[in-house]
This record gives C-alpha cells, structure tokens and sequence, in this order.
C-alpha cells in the first residue's frame, strides 16, 4: 500500500464510471474547486469516461490563477530593488504583471530566487544577514500555515531581515460567491481534499445547508475524483445535500487543530481582491496585529499599487466556472503557455493551461 | 499549488524545535516538519506540502475507499441472483 498506484487504477476508475453512469437519470452540473484536481480530471481524461449528462465546471482553486496583478506588481517593485533577495514558489515566477514578470527581474539582475518550502527562504534570510529577505507568501490553507510558520520560527530566532508578502485566499467564501451569483449553474461541489486536511470540514456544514448542494470532500488521484463524483450525483439524484468526505484517508472533521492554531495566531481574516473576481469579503488571511513587522508591503511601501485588470482575457469567468477555456477568443492563438495573457494559462494547475496541454494531445492523437 | 504527497516517516527528531523528521518518497528522502502531528510514529505515512506534513495517512480509511466499490459490485451481483435487475 503505497497510497498513490491503487488510486490511479484504470480498472476500478471504468468501474466507477460504469457505475455514475448507470445511476444517472437527468442532467447535473458539478463543480470542483481545486486545480489539482482540475489537472488531474483534464490530464486522466475523466470528462470522457463520464456520462454527457454530467458537466463538470473548473473552480477558482488555483492561488496562483487567483493572485491579483498588483500584488504581482507588488511583488516586482520589492524584487527589483537591490538590497532584496526575493524568494517565491516557482508558479508564481511567470505570472504577467502589468508590464512584466518576476523572471524578467531576475533577467535585468534582480536577486529572485525558487525555493520549495517558506523554511528555505528563512535559510536564506539567516545566511544573508546584509540582505532584505522576502517570501512571496501565496496560497490557500493548505500552504498558509507553512508560510505562518517561517514567520513564527522568524520572531522566536530573531531573524529581523525577513518579511512575507501576503496574498493568501480562502475556499469557502469564495464557494460562497460562486453559489450566490445569480449566473450559478454549480448544483454540486467537489471539496478540495488538502485544503481540508487542515481545515477540516465543518465549514462546509452551513455552505451545503443554505445553497442546498451536496459538497464532497475529494482526493486527487482519478478513483478519488470518480467515487466523489459518484457520490456527489448518488446525493444529487436522492435529492439530498449534505457534507460527505470521500478523502477519508487523509482528512479529519476537525481538520489538524495545531496547524488551525498557528493560522489564527499568526494570520488575521481579511478582505481579498481576486484576480479576475473582484474583492471578496473575509475571503484571505493578512498578517495578524501580533506579526505585522514582518509585512513586506508595509516595510516597503507598496500598499498604494493599484492597477486595474485587462479586459483581454476572460480568467474570471473561467474561474468562477460560467465559461470554458476554449471560448475564449485568445485561447491557443495570443494566449499560450509561453507566452500567457492570464495566470490561468500560466499555472499547471489553471484551467486553461490544462485544457491547451492535454486537450491538444487527446485531439492530436485522435486525428492520426 | 496544494500539491501534497504521501511519504513514510523513517526517523522523528522529537528534540528539534520545530519538530522534524526524514520521511521518504518512494525511495527519495526529505527532511520534513512534524510539527503539526504530535502522535505521529516511525513508519506511518503522512502527507506532505511544501516540507509540512499536514496529515497522517490512515491505512484502514485508505483500503475502506477501495473497497467500496468491490462492495457496490457485490451488491449489484446479489440483486442480479435475486431477479432484481
């Protein structure tokens, strides 16, 4: 038992595919919030082992897709100064700013540096005490007590030349905003499985009750998105709506309360702009009163970039799942991987990265 | 971005602040933060993001989700016996 091989078993995915199928009396509209599991779903071909009653819509679970452009902008004005070592998660590297990227700032000298863990670039802040060190701190709950973590361990080793530029976002308000629009076609959700290793699952209680949709908390493995699938569309056609964990293996109710704690000591909620959505109330974690020395927007006066978002390419709709990818008139001609108007197209885990890298091999293998 | 991957806890540094502990990836080791699993032990597996194990992976829980579905199939053959289908 390995824990990945048996979850990415063809056999038993057809078998659950089967079986969604034969359960399936009318049309439902599911929708999964994470990007991995966005991935995961284009890159194992779910969508044509399921029935075409069954629309899956891509969520806005990708913080890199989410990430506003003058944080980015943000981002790039402290990278570019000289006195700064810049580190950030490699996703974030290329994501296009209002006039360029953090790799471009690398390219003119800038000190930007990939590190794997928020602990590393704490590392670097240690080692280069004559340095301004900066983490760009991204993420949903699943990486937000990591970066808490860098902070707190920053206090208690006195390690004063390192800050964190805070862009962290939140799930369940942002399900919230999806389900209250009125253009919402979403009629069941696929809960993101690590975001609820941390969290739990408690908050989904209310979110189910009030919206009336089933919520499914699901792995990221192909069985994993087929069984939640299957249990989504078995409460859909009961005409139930309740919180079901199909990711049981790995997720608790309470979530991991240590990992809670550190959040709510270090981090503060707040109001969030996201990209291609708009501000959504409480909707991200600032740094609480306690830790503020260490927000970089403050030591480096960045708060008043403003910027406003281009209207070229349609991520928002795409990310609150009212369009696909390919109706998008820049998808695949101005809009590439290499060369992204939007960060959907630049993250792995963003919807339309996903649909031009794996949509395009499926069709370039079905026409020869 | 919320990448997480199983690995086995091979050695737990209870002493270190914060807690820490070698965990391996199919063969490829990493220094991992324990931290947040206070009752973790050697050879159990935990998911891991970004250096941070968040979870321990429950054994039980895991062949429980596979076997659901040899379930679901026995069920139906059952009903197919009874003249149900």
């Amino acid at each position: 038992m390995r824990f990945i091989d048996e979850y990415r078993d063809g056999e038993t995915a057809r078998r659950y595919a089967e079986e969604i199928k034969r359960i399936t009396t009318r049309t439902w509209t599911l929708m999964e919030i994470c990007g991995g599991q966005t991935h995961s779903i284009i890159k194992s071909g779910i969508e044509s082992l399921l029935p075409a009653e069954i629309q899956l819509l891509h969520g806005p679970g990708c913080p890199v897709c989410v990430t506003p452009l003058e944080i980015i902008d943000k981002a790039i004005a402290i990278a570019s100064r000289s006195d700064v070592i810049f580190t950030s998660f490699g996703d974030m590297l290329r994501v296009p700013g209002s006039h360029k990227d953090l790799l471009s700032v690398k390219a003119e000298g800038g000190d930007v540096r990939m590190v794997y863990s928020p602990l590393d670039a704490l590392t670097i802040a240690k080692n280069n005490p004559d340095k301004r060190v900066v983490f760009f701190a991204v993420g949903f709950e699943t990486t937000a007590p990591a970066n808490a973590m860098a902070v707190k361990e920053a206090r208690k080793q006195s390690i004063v030349n390192f800050s964190i530029l805070s862009s962290h976002v939140l799930v369940p308000p942002a399900i919230a905003a999806i389900l209250s629009s009125s253009t919402n076609k979403v009629q069941g959700l696929l809960a993101a499985g690590h975001v609820c290793t941390v969290m739990g699952y408690e908050e989904y209680f209310p979110l189910a009750e009030q919206y009336k949709v089933p919520i499914v908390v699901t792995g990221f493995e192909p069985v994993d998105i087929l069984q939640g699938i299957y249990m989504t569309v078995k409460q859909l056609e009961e005409g139930r709506y309740e919180v079901e964990n199909q990711y049981s293996r790995s997720v608790r109710r309470e979530g991991n309360p240590a990992a809670r704690a550190l959040l709510k000591e270090v981090f503060a909620v707040i109001d969030r702009k996201w990209r291609g959505i708009g501000e959504i109330p409480s909707s991200g974690f600032g740094l609480s009163e306690l830790y503020t020395e260490f927000d970089a927007e403050q030591i480096f006066g960045v708060e008043s970039i403003e910027v406003q978002e281009p209207a070229v390419c349609i991520a928002g709709d795409v990310l609150r799942g009212i369009r696909k990818p390919q109706e998008c008139p820049a998808f695949g001609n101005e809009c590439k991987p290499e060369h992204p108007l939007g960060a959907p197209m630049v993250s792995s885990e963003g919807a339309c990265a996903a649909y031009y890298n794996y949509k395009r091999i499926r069709n370039t293998i079905a026409t020869q | 971005m919320c990448l997480a991957i199983p690995g086995k806890v091979l050695t737990i540094e209870k002493d270190a602040q914060p807690v820490m502990g070698n965990v391996s990836f199919a063969g490829i080791q990493r220094r991992v933060c324990l931290e947040w699993l206070p009752d973790i032990n050697v050879g159990e597996y935990v998911l891991v993001h970004v250096g941070f194990a968040l979870s321990k992976v429950d054994e039980k829980e895991a062949k429980e989700t596979l076997d659901i579905l040899q379930k679901m199939r026995d069920g139906l053959d059952d009903l197919k016996e009874d003249g149900d289908l």
